[in-house]
């Protein structure tokens, strides 16, 4: 079995005397997708917040391969390898889509410093930057500011520019939130493909049972911020305590 | 930005872009034959006041229409610039090397000053950056006016320029030995200096147009849309804004040498007092926020009106003796009423400023 490309140890933050991620510890490895699965409040986002640098662990430590990167800041951990797709659309709204995905592109090639050269003649990047956009379907509108994108069109930019950052660890949050059923297949066949080169690391935080089922080749259960089950789909969601506080509610509705 | 994207269908350049495109050009091409077009005196130092303001005002917009930081203290580093150099000019002597050490001397500070308040307090949130801006410039007010033996305090300083600037010396002469007039305008030191002037702040102006259409300027603009997404795909926030805010603050200090050069007095109602910040800002608003020709169209806009609102007023008041009420209204000791009302019409009818208002007519969806 492959080195684990991203650890935690014991990550923990409390928020005065809420303890929102409690001792976490947890390795993945290259050419897996995990799903973190968990109730509302369980601790998936903050726990996300604290791989990509948003916020800063209480304790514990998070490696990508053997580095330690727990004292980096967000933008030093995006050029080490750890890429976050967010689960409210977070782009950069008066931007173009191919604008918003070229800074993405730029900032990976370590390009943002020049301040002479023209950016809209550096056809490299451009050219990069619209492959992915024609890989995320966005084409069409690649002249338009992000604001001016239906929901959908958003997410899939999201996405984009996840891609573009070409990490070595995938980071979704909910990408499919807020989409109807017509475009969730879109995104979540972008996400099948990233799978699919089976060399990156992938976590997906999801609530929708069917997208982690179709997807995941593991799952990792939250439960007020500490980790409760983790392993191969078929035997988490077996597993009693997995039923009785995820599935628990539903299970009880359809008996 | 998008015109020149190899996907992006060929598109006609919207009317309101090309309005603004013509008008900047206009004051270009005015600024540029100014000493003809204008001879009179008073009318080239409106026009050099002009050059300097847009280099300025456009520095600023570098920070507040860009990337989103709200600062105090561009003024204060316009008056390092022009200080360094009117003290150099006093101490050693009209000379060109006084120019460069001494505003050399300015830029300098300037650059350490932005950099210590940059690395010092960017991290923290927008309102106690400005507070912190707001403080270093009232330190340096203070400062300028307590060391009266370095700066003249309050009644700021008076020098000589080197003698090709000098309205004495005769750049041409006619068969009479006299200064040559070309078109009205006299060949002597005043045009030299004027040219000095308006090709530094033209050099000033490409270099900045340079910097907003560069990667960097479009890194400053996703700080601006989005800082925490800017940081998530990799670039370091606070890096970026140190590094404009030093390079606006070389820029302001640049204009204030320039300044200094042509007026030859400095004193703060000139180079320093926060009377010059609030026009800053309303030239900047009034051009438009994050549009670099606003810069241009704010900083020509307000000084036309600070300039030749009371003549026209007076005019105003003449033709209308014979009417009841009109004349005191006109009244040119009135002008500041009739310059807010002009501010308030323009901020209603041109939002995001007359250029950024303009250039977004006809390219909305």
């Amino acid at each position: 079995m492959s080195t684990p490309s991203l650890r935690t140890e014991r990550l923990t933050i409390r928020f005065g005397g809420h303890v929102a991620v409690h001792g976490v510890t947890c390795a993945f490895r290259p050419g897996e997708l995990t799903a973190i699965v968990g109730p509302n409040g369980a601790g998936k986002t903050t726990w996300f917040n604290l791989v990509s640098g948003q916020l800063t662990p209480t304790e514990g430590r998070i490696f990508l391969g053997e580095r330690d990167i727990t004292g980096l800041s967000p933008s030093a951990r995006a050029l080490a390898g750890v890429g976050r797709a967010f689960q409210l659309t977070n782009l950069f709204p008066r931007l173009t889509v191919l604008e918003n995905v070229r800074l993405a592109v730029q900032a990976r090639r370590r390009a943002g410093g020049r301040l002479l050269s023209r950016a809209a003649a550096d056809r490299d990047t451009i050219a990069e930057a619209m492959r992915y956009v024609e890989r995320t379907r966005l084409a069409a509108v690649a002249g338009l500011p992000a604001a001016a994108l239906p929901h959908g069109d958003q997410r899939k930019l999201e996405v984009a520019l996840l891609l573009a950052m070409e990490p070595q660890v995938f980071m979704f949050d909910e990408p499919t939130a807020g989409m109807s059923v017509d475009e969730a297949p879109a995104i979540l066949e972008l996400i099948a493909e990233i799978r699919e080169d089976r060399s990156k690391t992938i976590l997906l935080v999801e609530h929708k049972m069917d997208v982690v089922r179709a997807l995941a080749d593991r799952i990792v259960v939250l439960h007020n911020g500490e980790l409760v089950a983790d392993g191969r789909p078929g035997a988490v969601m077996a597993l009693p305590i997995v039923r009785e506080i995820y599935l628990g509610v539903g299970a009880e509705k359809a008996a | 930005m998008t015109g020149d994207l190899p996907s992006a269908p060929p598109r006609r350049i919207p009317a309101g872009r090309l309005a603004v495109y013509a008008i900047v050009g206009s004051i270009g091409l005015a600024l540029m034959f100014a000493p003809f077009l204008f001879p009179d005196l008073r009318a080239q130092e409106v026009a050099a006041r002009i050059c300097v303001f847009i280099v300025l005002v456009a520095s600023y917009d570098l920070l507040i229409g860009y990337t989103g930081i709200v600062s105090f203290a561009h003024t204060m580093f316009f008056g390092l610039g022009a200080y360094g150099t009117a003290t150099a000019l006093k101490a050693m002597g009209p000379g060109f090397d006084a120019i460069l050490i001494g505003g050399g001397a300015g830029v300098v500070a300037a650059l350490v000053l932005a950099a210590l308040i940059g690395l010092l307090s960017l991290r923290v949130k927008a309102i106690f950056f400005a507070m912190v801006t707001l403080a270093a410039a009232s330190v340096m007010l203070v400062l300028a006016s307590q060391l009266s033996d370095l700066t003249g305090g309050e009644d700021g300083m008076t020098y000589e320029v080197p003698r090709l600037f000098s309205a004495a010396t005769k750049l041409l002469t006619d068969a009479d030995g006299k200064t040559l007039r070309l078109f009205g305008a006299a060949m002597n030191g005043k045009i030299a200096a004027y040219y000095f002037v308006f090709f530094s702040s033209l050099v000033l102006f490409v270099l900045m147009l340079r910097i907003v259409g560069s990667p960097l300027g479009t890194v400053l603009m996703a700080i601006r849309e989005n800082e925490m997404r800017a940081e998530a795909i990799g670039y370091r926030v606070v890096a970026y804004r140190t590094a404009i805010f030093c390079i606006a603050a070389v820029i302001a200090a640049l204009a204030g040498v320039l300044r200094a050069v042509w007026l030859k007095y400095v004193g703060p109602d000139v180079a320093l007092s926060f009377a010059i910040m609030i026009d800053l800002l309303l030239m900047v608003v009034i051009g438009g926020m994050g549009t670099m020709v606003g810069a241009v169209i704010g900083v020509v806009v307000m000084s036309l009106a600070q300039f030749y609102l009371k003549d026209l007023m007076e005019v105003g008041a003449a033709a209308t003796a014979d009417l009841p009420l009109l004349p005191d209204l006109l009244n040119p000791d009135r002008w500041l009423l009739w310059l807010g009302l002009l501010f308030i019409l323009l901020v209603y009818f041109f939002p995001a400023g007359i250029a950024g208002t303009l250039m977004g007519k006809g390219t909305r969806k």
